[in-house]
């Protein structure tokens, strides 16, 4: 074991699956020169090299800023023998290559009665949170739910990160991977050796009885803040991280709520038709005899994201609010003292 | 073109004569309600298409667009399973869930026909990428049309093409309309001129009904990216002698009648066949032979794809992931 940071994670993953597989590339803008720590060692061990000298320029290749060319490139690259992983670097810029992603990516396989496989890795961040105002800060990962086809995973902790990763280069499908900046930092003991998570099995962060918080990428951290915080009131809060939104362990969801009887569910991208509101629609269709209060989503209200920190740091869904929206559905009222977490 | 051999020359004649007849019984079909929807047929280009898909190796990629039969046909895809896709039955070489617009046939390189006009461009694209990292000698080939031709995708595929100097054929189909728009009301320039903008050869077959002229434009093309050269767009002028779709009925006459006449006129199956009968490559015997054969070829076509089941109702959950057969969701 030792200790990485999500990026470093990531960049860990990346390099194993290199090593492992002669087909696994990496394209993207700016790969070569490791941009963005992911595609080398970190600035403190540059002296063990970056990828474009460990694997040479043949498989990590520095594309043009053409999010079209390289998604169907790409696409058309997995469906002749590559395995490659496209770093897209931000979220917002999946959107230029909406046709790629939904007319090729998705539907080639399914279209052509098997004949394709599509093993293809996409990944991109969430820079949310961090005044990059309206077009870099989406948390766009539900709208491609919506399309069928495409594998979509969210790790929220380096350790997930590494083997969800990993898995996610292993799959003949095309994954798509949305890693919050939010998280970048976090860092906590990674075991160095090769492991996979497998994509669609859901992880207990905390074990609680009272309430069933799912939580999704960034809302993570918070909602474990939360349940913490909330322990110290007599609260006593699951958390649940689905890991990956297609595949979704919906056995897992199912199974907590109807021990616990209530559900919140804490995610960062918008409220209308996001991964929340299908959670909750699951939920409700399957757990509705357990459910002792209605369910309560904590999402990031639908409206674009101002640039101004003083106004942007509201809309997302943190700790507090998390944790209000816990009181609400155990029908317990707001502290009226300061607690751990107002005193943040 | 003397040296080639004359089963290839015979070949290429069969094969646009598959398209030619395998479309005329399509364009059938959907009159008779035989096909549901419709299907674009490449009556009239066949010698664009046969002279680039016989220019290709059997390993070689392709990808193409919704006017769709004929691509798989001129690398040599089975008519069956073609004409079997095309009503939706099982036994079609997409099991019944491509259709005509999305055709494909792996086995002979053709990784799938678009309905979205420029959209499997990119795909070529990534094929020819494939084999220059695993270089394997494949080449890839993109059909596209002249509408297609003023989609960014294209110039974004034909930039990365041309920086990373991978094997790949731009082949722009220029029919000369894009559904009833004339290429050049909407088109800036010669296509194939645009070629210099990226550093690649752009190459302008004018007589695009004249098979060894594509064929000859095309080889000098695949040559090329097989030794490492780089891609290629090669702008063929041809002709569609129907409809853009069969049963489109646009009540207006964005064609000139006697435009038409003419292009009919130098019609690319009989001018070969001429050539072929001239030059003593074959007989009018044979000629008539092979007229024949090809018409009971897509006559087994069709009762093939008569004769065949349609697909049971679990087909629809199939083949959206390698793991999970029912799909995510269902």
């Amino acid at each position: 074991m030792t200790v990485m940071s999500y990026l470093g994670a990531i960049g860990a993953a990346q390099r194993e699956a290199m090593e492992a597989d002669e087909r696994v590339i990496i394209i993207g803008e700016d790969v070569e020169a490791n941009v963005y720590g992911t595609t080398g060692a970190g600035k403190s061990r540059k002296d063990k090299g970056d990828f474009l000298e460990m694997f040479g320029k043949n498989r990590i290749r520095n594309t043009p800023i053409s999010e079209e060319g390289i998604v169907g490139a790409a696409a058309g690259a997995a469906m002749t023998g590559l395995r490659p992983i496209v770093d897209l670097s931000y979220s917002s810029f999946l959107y230029m290559a909406m046709d790629q992603f939904v007319n090729q990516v998705a539907k080639n396989r399914y279209m052509f009665g098997g004949q394709a496989s599509m093993p293809v890795v996409f990944r991109s961040a969430m820079f949310y949170g961090l005044s990059t105002g309206a077009h870099h800060s989406d948390r766009p990962y539900p709208m491609f739910m919506n399309v069928p086809g495409l594998k979509i995973i969210t790790p929220a902790t380096p350790s997930d990160a590494k083997g969800l990763l990993r898995a996610a280069v292993d799959s003949d499908d095309p994954v798509l991977t949305f890693e919050a900046c939010t998280l970048w930092g976090s860092k906590e003991e990674v075991d160095e050796a090769e492991y996979r998570i497998p994509l669609g099995v859901a992880r207990t962060h905390r074990e609680g009885s009272d309430v069933t918080v799912v939580a999704i990428s960034g809302a993570v951290p918070e909602a474990i803040k939360a349940a913490n915080a909330l322990a110290e009131e007599g609260l006593s809060v699951e958390v649940l991280d689905p890991r990956t939104l297609v595949p979704l362990d919906r056995e897992a969801i199912v199974a907590s709520v109807a021990r616990t009887g209530r559900l919140v569910v804490a995610d960062p991208a918008h409220r209308t038709c996001g991964a929340a509101a299908e959670i909750s629609a699951l939920v409700a269709e399957e757990a509705f005899g357990s459910l002792r209060a209605p369910i309560v989503r904590v999402t990031t209200p639908d409206t674009q994201i101002p640039f101004s920190p003083a106004i942007e740091k509201q809309l997302y869904p943190d700790a507090m609010k998390i944790a209000a929206a816990v009181r609400r559905v155990c029908d317990v009222p707001e502290p009226a003292q300061e607690t751990a977490l107002s005193a943040r | 073109m003397s040296t080639l051999p004359n089963e290839t020359l015979v070949e290429m004649q069969r094969r646009m004569l598959r398209i030619r007849r395998f479309d005329e019984r399509a364009s059938k079909m959907v009159k008779r309600g035989q096909i549901p929807g419709t299907v674009h047929t490449s009556i009239g280009q066949e010698a664009q298409v046969v002279g680039a898909t016989m220019a290709l190796g059997d390993d070689d990629y392709m990808s193409g667009n919704h006017r769709s039969h004929g691509h798989p046909i001129g690398k040599g895809s089975p008519l069956g399973p073609l004409m079997a896709e095309l009503v939706g039955k099982a036994t079609g070489v997409c099991g019944g869930k491509g259709g005509s617009l999305h055709l494909a046939d792996f086995n002979v390189g053709s990784l799938g026909e678009s309905g979205i006009v420029g959209s499997s461009i990119p795909i070529a694209t990534g094929a020819a990428l494939s084999s220059k990292v695993l270089d394997n000698g494949r080449v890839a080939l993109a059909f596209f049309g002249d509408g297609a031709a003023n989609q960014g995708c294209l110039y974004e595929s034909m930039n990365m093409a041309g920086v990373w100097d991978l094997p790949v054929i731009y082949l722009c189909e220029n029919n000369q309309y894009a559904l009833s728009t004339p290429a050049h009301t909407v088109t800036s320039g010669v296509i194939a001129e645009r070629a210099a903008g990226f550093g690649m050869p752009g190459v302008r077959v004018e007589d695009g009904q004249d098979v060894l002229k594509v064929y000859e434009a095309v080889s000098a093309a695949v040559e090329n990216a097989r030794s490492g050269g780089g891609p290629t767009l090669v702008e063929v002028i041809t002709y569609r002698y129907n409809e853009h779709s069969e049963g489109l009925r646009l009540g207006t006459d964005y064609r000139d009648a006697l435009e038409r006449e003419s292009w009919v006129g130098r019609d690319p199956i009989l001018s070969f066949r001429k050539h072929l009968v001239d030059s003593g490559v074959a007989t009018e015997d044979e000629m008539d032979q092979l007229e024949i054969d090809v018409l009971a070829e897509v006559e087994e076509a069709f009762e093939f794809s008569q004769e065949s089941p349609f697909p049971e109702p679990e087909v629809a959950f199939l083949d959206l992931y390698t793991d999970n057969p029912i799909g995510a969701h269902a």
